[in-house]
């Protein structure tokens, strides 16, 4: 099974290079863009077959490594081929 | 006094700090290598600047799960003195023995350069060599250093003297906030570190080693090694 993990700032903590990807794609001429936060992709294989399992066993690692909590969410998508 | 240096695969300042505490000392510091489990009986932790890890993932989140830190941790909790600088600083709040996190510079920029920063709090192991108010010139060199932390942590920082220095101008800005020039990270309320609820733990920006000899253009850091030995020999 494949995960993945999408990892993002928590509101309020300030994403220097989202706000320089907001400008340039002013810059660019794109209007009517607001804010501009960049996050992180980060894609598991996983031996584990059971979803609720492999969903357990991923929240265990973003909890101890994949992202830090006091500035950062986590989503965890699961892709059961 | 015994003093023990952290190597992590990619810390740089680790020889630099090694030296500036010998000479403080008047004695030699261990190195223990990051895959350690054990470390010898020691008065002092010293987590070293650096690029460990290649700052992969984000900065100090590899060292922070590293196998010597589950033994750096054990110490701190039974009250031994730990000092992270720069990268040694984002290792600490990685590993839960200091609180907030360390961001990229709200200015984008990799900084390094002097800066001026305020003794917030001269009663501590740390900082007992420095008068309360006192504003030292000491080098910062890092790209993610914007010190963040929720509102409820910064009340308890605040209230519990825990803010160890803070970025400020020439004059240390007794009566206001530094200007932005002054913050070169743009790091909440201008904090330049802090320490835990004991005061046994500092994490810090700048760097005390790189102004601890004249050669150095500066001495303003050796008063932190200076206080050190004082509280620990």
């Amino acid at each position: 099974m494949k995960a993945r993990v999408h990892i993002s700032y928590k509101t309020g903590v300030l994403d220097p290079q989202g706000k320089a990807i907001g400008l340039t794609l002013a810059n660019l001429g794109f209007a009517g863009v607001g804010d501009v936060r960049q996050g992180k992709l980060i894609e598991l294989e996983l031996a584990e077959t059971n979803a609720d399992k492999a969903r357990v066993s991923v929240e265990a690692m973003c909890e101890k490594l994949l992202a830090n909590t006091v500035i950062e969410n986590y989503a965890i998508e699961l892709d059961n081929e | 006094m015994k003093a023990s240096v952290i190597v992590f695969p990619g810390s740089n300042c680790d020889r630099d700090i090694q030296v500036a505490l010998a000479n403080s000392m008047g004695g030699p510091v261990d190195m223990v290598w990051h895959g350690e489990t054990e470390m010898a009986k020691t008065d002092l932790i010293v987590l070293p600047g650096g690029f460990s890890y290649g700052d992969y993932l984000r900065c100090g989140a590899m060292s922070a799960r590293s196998p010597v830190m589950r033994e750096v941790v054990a110490r701190a909790e039974q009250g031994v003195a730990v000092l992270g600088i720069c990268n040694g600083f984002q290792i600490l709040l990685e590993a839960g023995l200091l609180p907030g996190a360390l961001l990229l510079n709200a200015g984008r920029n990799f900084v390094c350069r002097d800066v001026n920063i305020r003794v917030e709090n001269s009663q501590t192991p740390f900082t007992n060599g420095y008068e309360q108010g006192q504003v030292l010139r000491i080098p910062v060199a890092h790209h993610d250093g914007q010190y963040f932390a929720d509102p409820d942590t910064l009340v308890e920082l605040r209230a519990a003297d825990r803010i160890a220095f803070r970025y400020c101008g020439v004059g240390g800005d007794e009566d206001g906030a530094a200007g932005p020039r002054d913050n070169p990270n743009g790091s909440i309320d201008d904090i330049a570190g802090i320490f835990n609820d004991r005061k046994t733990v500092l994490g810090l920006m700048p760097h005390p080693e790189r102004a601890a000899d004249p050669v150095h253009g500066g001495t303003d850091g050796r008063g932190l090694l200076a206080s050190l030995v004082s509280a620990l020999a």
